[in-house]
């Protein structure tokens, strides 16, 4: 019976230290608290993996009262996520997808909020001679010509249809080659199996800037028209889904897109770099 | 490796909040999955009811449930599309312990029935002769198989404690709100930050190594 008094203790004692471990983040009188607090945001990994949206967070946190929760799953799943009503709020980068969201009602409101670029990656011996393509077509049309390992995201992600809509103007498809990996991961996975395989990717500028001084790929082919990636906010219809937090995710949408959420976004650096432009 | 160990010991305030989560997570699941498993084990070995045969049979295949399918099950349940859709409960702590308590229920149910069967039947009938009622029925049998009980208990706390599935779909990996160890040893490794994976792997292990002590020491010695 003894044992069983201590570890009953034991037990209790680890309920209140987990209990109180974790100090709540101090309310700021900045503002006031908000009936409805909590804006929960579906958002694709490069927002959250570049580190934009830690920045972010604590400036919107302190001049609106809102708390900002989000799970970066990629901008397919977020979409999923806005049109089951699972959150309030989505910041995604694949228009074409946003506009079906839209087109289908999921979405009350769809704002512009910045751009940044896709960008080949590869490994610095460059077997595929991507340093001397002319468009983006062209360097994925040279990947598949020399049979390069290529990291394919395959999970629907934004950066996943661009790469497919790159390989459809191409007109090739590597699909179920050997050469061509679908990995169903995030971006800053599939960096680092990249990395790990010495093969190509496409990746969004953001994450890359994020994560280039660990790993020995390098920049193998930007610039073309082509691999420019819009960022767009969305707020989850309420007339779909009335328990969403629509104010939330309005006071979100309007600050984000506002003039101290654009100062914010165009601040932000990583090793000197600007990550993200504004419209 | 040495950073690992100065993250822990320098208290770097994140990596010691996600433990605390963690922590706080299991154990609020442990005690969900005990309130209704306990009694499930104890009419499971004291009682014959039609279908007996096949409920424990059903709980026991459930103890090797993947946690992705738990995770999958609660998500269509606690989405707003799903029947809970209103409490708020996907990618909250609510839903991870939900997940959690639903992952551990038929570990603790099996262990306790196991553990429980092993008493003497005689036990039971001393009980009845002596008058007992139901309830007290059900604290003698619990207190006289105490320490196997513990043993159901810890194990589904390790349980809880070591899943990552659970609560990669249902809590989301927030930060400061639900990453837990698992979840955040699983996006740390991903990203190639390898320092705070360890760190957080050490302290898993030393759980681990805890729980395994704990039950070796509970358990009572076959002769």
């Amino acid at each position: 019976m003894k044992r069983l008094k201590h570890l009953a203790l034991g037990l209790i004692c680890l309920a209140l230290v987990a209990g109180v471990g974790p100090a709540a983040p101090i309310a700021t009188a900045q503002s006031a608290t908000p009936a409805n607090p909590i804006v929960r945001m579906a958002t694709t990994t490069s927002t959250d993996q570049s580190g934009l949206l830690d920045y972010l967070k604590p400036f919107f946190e302190k001049e609106t009262g809102y708390k900002l929760q989000w799970v970066a799953v990629g901008t397919g799943a977020s979409l999923k996520v806005g049109e089951k009503g699972d959150c309030d709020v989505v910041l995604v980068h694949a228009r074409a997808l946003e506009d079906a969201f839209m087109a289908a009602g999921f979405g009350q409101e769809r704002k512009d909020v910045m751009y940044n670029d896709f960008i080949i990656l590869g490994p610095a011996s460059d077997p595929a001679g991507l340093a001397s393509a002319t468009s983006a077509v062209d360097a994925f049309g040279r990947i598949m010509k020399a049979g390069s390992t290529f990291i394919s995201r395959g999970d629907n992600s934004g950066t996943d249809v661009k790469e497919k809509d790159v390989w459809k103007a191409a007109s090739l498809s590597p699909k179920g080659a050997g050469w061509y990996k679908e990995v169903g991961q995030g971006m800053a996975q599939v960096i680092v199996m990249a990395d790990q395989l010495g093969a190509y990717t496409l990746s969004d500028r953001a994450t890359w800037l994020n994560m280039k001084d660990k790993f020995n790929l390098k920049i193998l082919y930007q610039g073309d028209k082509v691999l420019f990636n819009p960022y767009g906010v969305i707020t989850v219809n309420p007339a779909k889904w009335p328990k969403t937090n629509i104010e939330g995710a309005r006071a979100f949408m309007n600050w984000l897109t506002g003039p101290r959420g654009r100062e914010l976004i165009a601040s932000y650096k990583i090793g000197g770099e600007q990550c993200f432009y504004l419209y | 490796m040495r950073e690992a160990f100065y993250l822990l010991i320098s208290g770097d305030s994140e990596t010691w909040g996600i433990i605390g989560r963690s922590l706080r997570f299991s154990v609020f699941s442990t005690i969900f999955s005990v309130l209704p498993g306990i009694p499930v084990g104890v009419a499971l070995a004291s009682r014959e009811f039609r279908g007996r045969r096949a409920l424990s049979a059903v709980i026991n295949a459930l103890t090797a449930m993947p946690t992705v399918v738990v995770g999958l099950f609660v998500y269509s349940l606690i989405s707003r599309s799903g029947p809970l859709g209103n409490f708020n409960f996907l990618y909250a702590p609510a839903g991870i312990i939900m997940g959690q308590a639903l992952l551990a229920f038929p570990i603790v149910a099996s262990l306790s029935y196991a553990g429980l069967s092993k008493l003497d039947p005689r036990f039971r009938e001393t009980l009845i002769t002596l008058g007992a009622g139901r309830f007290s029925r059900l604290t003698a049998t619990v207190r006289e198989a105490k320490t196997l009980l513990v043993v159901a208990i810890v194990t589904a706390f390790g349980r809880v404690t070591g899943e990552v599935g659970v609560c990669m779909m249902l809590g989301g990996n927030i930060r400061f709100v639900t990453r837990t160890m698992t979840t955040a040893i699983a996006l740390d490794t991903s990203k190639g930050e390898f320092e705070r994976a360890m760190s957080l792997g050490v302290v898993l292990l030393c759980i681990a190594l805890a729980i395994n002590l704990a039950i070796h020491a509970l358990a009572p010695r076959e002769n």
